[in-house]
């Protein structure tokens, strides 16, 4: 996995400061900043996709093998988007820690 | 009930790409539409494209060096001229490929920015490559201000939004005192073989508007608005709904113009009333009835306008 910018020596640093690793800031876990997360109801959800699709983060996931939506949350910001817009109220947004 | 219980298994969304080209671990604001509208337009062209992208929030978000969030091949380049690095890469392609160099396969052109980056800054290099008529997707992510820097207005901020640099006060009380640059039908004056609005909160018409350009014969201009939670001062959960609002209000209307044709993407239904749009947006927080009332009759215009381009009549509620 690539090192933290402060790590990386001058020698390191490719020509035109080309990253060669493609998507490697999913190293970077956006989850941290969350401080309200969605909470699932999968008696509810009528596997619109509707959360999927409106993601800005692309945390959400099917799940077919359980016939579910799956949240990731190293990246889930806690943005409500997807509680907002799901037609069914199949997601609530819950304080952290709560 | 076979119906509902049907329904309720999960089955494979179709016209919605599931590869992601942008990925998770970005650092766009919570709610941000802007970041979702690059990936509804990456999903919709597929892994064969080649990126350029001026400075702005979505390279600040997405590159912090020695990271990236590209899974495609993405190339930063200034504030000014994402359509002129675009233009070279299409040519550079067409040459390696002339040459033997490159296998003989079709690779997408992308160019990328902001309002700022492309109404204001990038206008001239966006003009000289629809006018060269290269075959380049050029995509603007509106969000109405320079919103990387801090919310600076652009010509592309809409008449009484409250920037940091028009700010509401007792000396402007509209805030932004010019009207949005209409940079779409700017675009179509190129004679370009297409141009069309959309948002994600459309987001099978954006798809759809997307593989359009993908097949255009030249260039393509695609003005997306990109709801800016931080910048409109609006709840981030609300950024779908907000752009909804914007196109059933008539402040964003979805359109296309293939080949010099326009054509209205939504039914010409009856407008909701602006102050629907506005309610909530701290940016238009400052808004009195007149100037509410003064918007609201240049859009009312614009629409008509807009209607007569495309030679359509408004249908009442019954003919809906
Ligand atoms: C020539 C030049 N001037 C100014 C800047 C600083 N700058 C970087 S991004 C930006 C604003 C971008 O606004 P916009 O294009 O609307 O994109 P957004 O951040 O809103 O997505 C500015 C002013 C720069 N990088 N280069
Ligand atoms: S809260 Fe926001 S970031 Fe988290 S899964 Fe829902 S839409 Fe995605
Ligand atoms: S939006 Fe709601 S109903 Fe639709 S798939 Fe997501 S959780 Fe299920
Ligand atoms: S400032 Fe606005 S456009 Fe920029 S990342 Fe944040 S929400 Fe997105
Ligand atoms: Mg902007």
């Amino acid at each position: 996995m690539t090192k933290p910018m402060d790590h990386i020596t001058w020698q390191e640093i490719e020509p035109g400061g080309v990253i060669s690793e493609p998507g490697n800031a999913s190293s970077y876990h956006t989850g941290t900043w969350r401080s309200q997360r969605p909470v699932y109801d999968v008696d509810k959800c009528i596997r619109c996709w509707r959360c999927f699709i409106m993601c800005p983060d692309a945390a959400i996931s099917p799940d077919y093998e359980n016939n579910r939506m799956v949240w990731n949350f190293d990246y889930c910001k806690g943005c409500g988007i997807c509680a907002f817009e799901c037609p069914v109220d199949a997601i609530e947004m819950q304080e952290e820690g709560e | 009930m076979a119906g509902a219980s049907e329904k309720k298994i999960l089955k494979p969304l179709k016209n919605f790409p599931m590869e992601e080209y942008i990925n998770s671990g970005h650092r766009a604001c919570q709610g941000c539409a802007e970041v979702l509208a690059v990936r509804h337009v990456l999903k919709a062209i597929g892994p064969d494209m080649i990126l350029a992208m001026a400075t702005g929030c979505m390279e600040i978000i997405s590159s912090p060096y020695p990271l990236t969030s590209w899974n495609v091949p993405w190339i930063h380049v200034a504030f000014e001229n994402a359509a002129a690095v675009a233009s070279g890469v299409e040519s550079g392609l067409k040459a390696l490929r002339r040459k033997g160099r490159i296998p003989d396969k079709e690779i997408t052109v992308l160019a990328m920015g902001g309002d700022g980056g492309t109404t204001d800054i990038g206008f001239q290099a966006l003009s000289g490559m629809m006018e060269r008529g290269q075959k380049v997707i050029y995509v603007c992510v509106d969000n109405e201000a320079y919103m990387n820097t801090g919310i600076q207005r652009s010509s592309s901020t809409p008449f009484g939004a409250s920037t940091t640099t028009s700010p509401a006060g007792k000396v402007h009380p509209a805030g932004q005192m010019t009207w949005k640059k209409d940079m779409t039908a700017i675009a179509a004056a190129h004679g370009i073989p297409y141009t069309a609005t959309a948002c994600p909160s459309f987001y099978t018409d954006l798809i759809k508007k997307v593989q359009k350009a993908k097949e255009a014969n030249g260039p393509a201009y695609l003005h997306i608005l990109s709801v800016c939670p931080t910048g409109w001062r609006i709840p981030p959960e609300k950024a779908i709904q907000y752009g909804q609002l914007a196109v059933d209000t008539g402040v964003f209307p979805l359109y296309e113009v293939e080949n010099g044709v326009w054509k209205l993407s939504r039914k010409a239904k009856a407008l909701k009333p602006v102050t629907d749009y506005f309610k909530g947006q701290g940016r238009y927080r400052h808004l009195d009835e007149k100037l509410t009332a003064f918007i609201q009759e240049k859009v009312n215009e614009r629409w008509e306008r807009l209607l007569k381009l495309c030679g359509v009549e408004l249908q009442t509620e019954d003919q809906a």
